[in-house]
């Protein structure tokens, strides 16, 4: 499942962002680490036999959402944030139900009988075949959706609407 | 040379998921707090691409379309309530909106 060098060169780079995100203090510049740690995601899953995945995950969340973040901070003026809160009993219990969450997975992970070499991706994962299946198996679940981002148009606009009078 | 295996994916997406739960639990800005919301679906995700590949099946890459959906009507109507509370309490820090508070 690709070349560990590689792995570890595009891990480093998506944890690097995502802690880079987290600690800013600019809002720009914490959209900016999420846009790169969304590309870096969307190499890997290049790597994981998923191109179509790939092109959606720069198309949508790094092109598309990541745009709307930009332009409510800006619209906003709100680039200037405090930062990360400061040290006391909420940080604190933070941390530790953090370190909690780390070792449930971490338990969970180590076991895991898990021999984890995967066989070798005879799947054809091209959109071709992502668009049967989405519309042979999953054709209710993608109707369903398509009512979801309708239900979100119709309460923006009617959230942004000026009430007469 | 190691081999890459599944675990490694998903060691990865755990790492991200809990980067992006202390940014919803450390940041008091409700846009980073979403972008931090965003951070652990993409964790998410990663771990759904890795299994589709682990088990050589196409459904969790067909789940992940629908969590990019479902992300993107989320972000929308998220930000428009941001904004929304922006202009009536001039602020999005999330510690004074607590208009509600009992």
């Amino acid at each position: 499942m690709g070349n560990p060098i590689l792995f570890i060169i595009l891990a480093t780079i998506a944890l690097a962002s995502a802690l880079g995100m987290l600690l800013n203090r600019n809002a720009v510049h914490s959209a900016l680490f999420l846009i790169l740690n969304m590309v870096t995601l969307a190499v890997l899953y290049l790597v994981l036999n998923a191109p179509f995945i790939a092109m959606v995950q720069i198309t949508v969340y790094a092109g598309a959402i990541m745009v709307l973040f930009l332009f409510v901070i800006m619209l906003l003026g709100a680039e200037r944030t405090s930062g990360p809160i400061r040290p006391g009993w909420q940080m604190y219990l933070t941390l530790l139900l953090t370190a909690v969450l780390l070792a449930t997975f971490g338990a969970v992970l180590l076991g895991a009988d898990g021999e984890g070499t995967a066989v070798a991706p005879t799947l054809d994962a091209s959109p071709t075949a992502i668009g049967l299946t989405l519309f042979e198996s999953y054709v209710f679940p993608f109707e369903v959706t398509s009512i979801l981002l309708l239900a979100a148009m119709v309460g923006v606009v009617v959230l942004r609407m000026r009430r007469k009078g | 040379m190691p081999v890459v295996t599944t675990s490694w994916y998903v060691a990865l997406s755990v790492a991200l998921f809990t980067i992006g739960a202390l940014g919803v639990l450390l940041r008091r800005n409700a846009v980073v707090i979403f972008m931090s919301v965003e951070l652990m679906l993409n964790a998410a995700n990663l771990a759904f691409v890795a299994f589709a590949r682990h088990f050589n099946n196409l459904d969790g890459q067909i789940f992940v379309f629908f969590v990019i959906t479902v992300a993107a009507a989320e972000v929308a109507v998220g930000l428009a309530l941001i904004v929304a509370i922006f202009r009536t309490k001039n602020s999005i820090n999330v510690d004074e909106i607590n208009t509600m508070k009992g």
